[in-house]
């Protein structure tokens, strides 16, 4: 196994880490009575971020355009509406269905959504007896191009730490609870596979159009935190 | 590194209180859209990568890594990559003006080669010549090692019994790619690890966690 330390670098970085701390400190504002852990006050990041802009731009160091041009991306090209595309595909299509979990990758290619933080992809069956949630514990590794910006929640402390050891707590916090009869399978995405969960078609959906199920999947049926529900109004 | 990043199996975070989906903003505040935009488009230090991303962010200090939200996390790797790659001062990050008379750069990504360069950069797998060790089905055992750099093996795992359920070929090591030591290709395989064998005998017998695991992780079981 290599063993890798490299002083000079990790001790920079530490220092550099230290000064964006630095950059953090509001001494008029200090309260020793409070958590100052938890007191990030919203408008710093807005100030410090503004600044870095700034500089980068002045610096040309960054394109103006490309902010923006990112930014427009992830906010109205690239969602969880195409993640809905491809269950729904599977859905209605047996033969794209089985294309789809021997090798994602490679089904999903034609639909023109691999990119970055989804080039390659595995998709998880969700069934009666199997159920597959997605995670990320050493960071927050997620099926951008799948799925968009990944939600808060997914980010934060306790879904990765929780995951992992307590899957059946965690989907009842978001109101899933599973039968004995049912596995669950937890995914901790460690390396670049980006992992899609196929959800369950809800029961009374037989006479709905590709479309009208991809209306129906959610971006956390996805994550595999949830499942998909009929349509409303419908008896299932 | 042993850090506060790494976060299976710990207790104490609290709830997950998730947002519902269909009334969560895509934004928290308008700053972390200026953010993801920089982090995406601005011009790194010659040979940063991915991994390296990763790596500074676990060096965050532990206390400060908790508080941060996570496109503030990203601005402490942007600056940090900065100033250590030597493409700004922290007079310059400070003031958020180029200092008097410093070189101006010209080769930034531009606006209108974003779409393109998302559907391209990304790819991390590399034809190897040499045959894998494991194949799918096989018992393996996630070496108890702790490397002080960076490494994708999860403390939880390190030392437990599991079983190779697929085989994804070459990948880039993160171990090495993150420390610019090289891209270090590997086979690379999902693992499955049985709950029980990961947190004892009040685990759930049915249910397993699966990890993305390189081929120097593991050894024959």
């Amino acid at each position: 196994m290599t063993r890798i330390a490299i002083p000079a670098y990790d001790g920079a970085v530490n220092a550099e880490v230290s000064v964006t701390e630095s950059l953090s400190d509001h001494p008029h504002h200090h309260d020793h009575a409070h958590d100052h852990a938890g007191s990030e006050v919203p408008s710093d990041p807005a100030l410090r971020t503004k600044a870095l802009e700034s500089l980068l731009i002045d610096k040309g160091l960054v394109d103006p355009a490309a902010i923006d041009a990112w930014v427009d991306a992830y906010e109205s090209r690239i969602g969880p509406r195409r993640g809905a595309q491809i269950v729904a595909r599977a859905w209605v299509d047996p033969q794209f269905k089985a294309r789809l979990l021997q090798d994602a990758t490679r089904a999903i290619e034609p639909f023109g959504f691999l990119g970055r933080e989804g080039q390659h992809i595995v998709v998880l069956e969700n069934t009666p007896t199997v159920h597959n949630l997605v995670v990320c514990t050493l960071c927050s590794c997620y099926p951008w191009g799948l799925l968009g910006l990944p939600p808060r929640w997914y980010k934060a402390a306790p879904y990765r730490a929780r995951s992992v050891i307590d899957p059946r707590g965690v989907l009842a916090e978001f109101g899933v609870v599973l039968g004995d009869e049912v596995e669950v399978r937890v995914w901790d995405s460690t390396a670049e596979i980006r992992y899609l969960v196929l959800p369950e078609r809800p029961a009374g959906t037989d006479g709905l159009s590709e479309a009208e199920l991809a209306e129906l999947v959610t971006r956390d049926a996805m994550i595999g935190v949830v499942k998909v529900e009929g349509p409303k109004g419908r008896k299932p | 590194m042993n850090g506060v990043h790494d976060m299976g199996g710990t207790h104490g975070h609290g709830p997950i209180a998730p947002e519902d989906e269909k009334h969560e903003p895509l934004w928290h505040a308008p700053w972390e859209a200026r953010m993801l935009g920089i982090t995406r488009g601005m011009t790194y230090p010659k040979g940063f990568n991915i991994d390296r991303f990763r790596h500074i962010r676990e060096l965050m200090p532990p206390a400060l890594y908790l508080a941060r939200s996570y496109y503030d996390h990203w601005y402490a790797v942007c600056v940090a990559a900065l100033l250590n790659g030597g493409l700004a001062t922290r007079e310059e990050i400070k003031s958020g003006h180029a200092a008097p008379g410093s070189a101006r750069r010209n080769d930034a990504a531009r606006g209108d080669q974003v779409w393109q360069s998302q559907k391209t950069q990304g790819i991390f797998t590399r034809e190897l010549t040499t045959p894998p060790l494991f194949a799918i089905g096989q018992r393996v055992r996630a070496r108890n090692i702790n490397p002080t750099g960076h490494t994708r093996l999860p403390r939880y795992v390190r030392g437990k019994l599991g079983v190779v359920r697929i085989h994804h070929g070459g990948h880039v090591f993160p171990d090495t790619n993150a420390h610019m030591q090289g891209e270090a290709p590997q086979h690379l395989y999902t693992v499955a690890f049985s709950m029980r064998e990961l947190w004892g005998a009040d685990a759930s017998a049915r249910d397993e966690t699966c990890v993305d695991l390189w081929e120097s992780y593991l050894e024959p079981a």
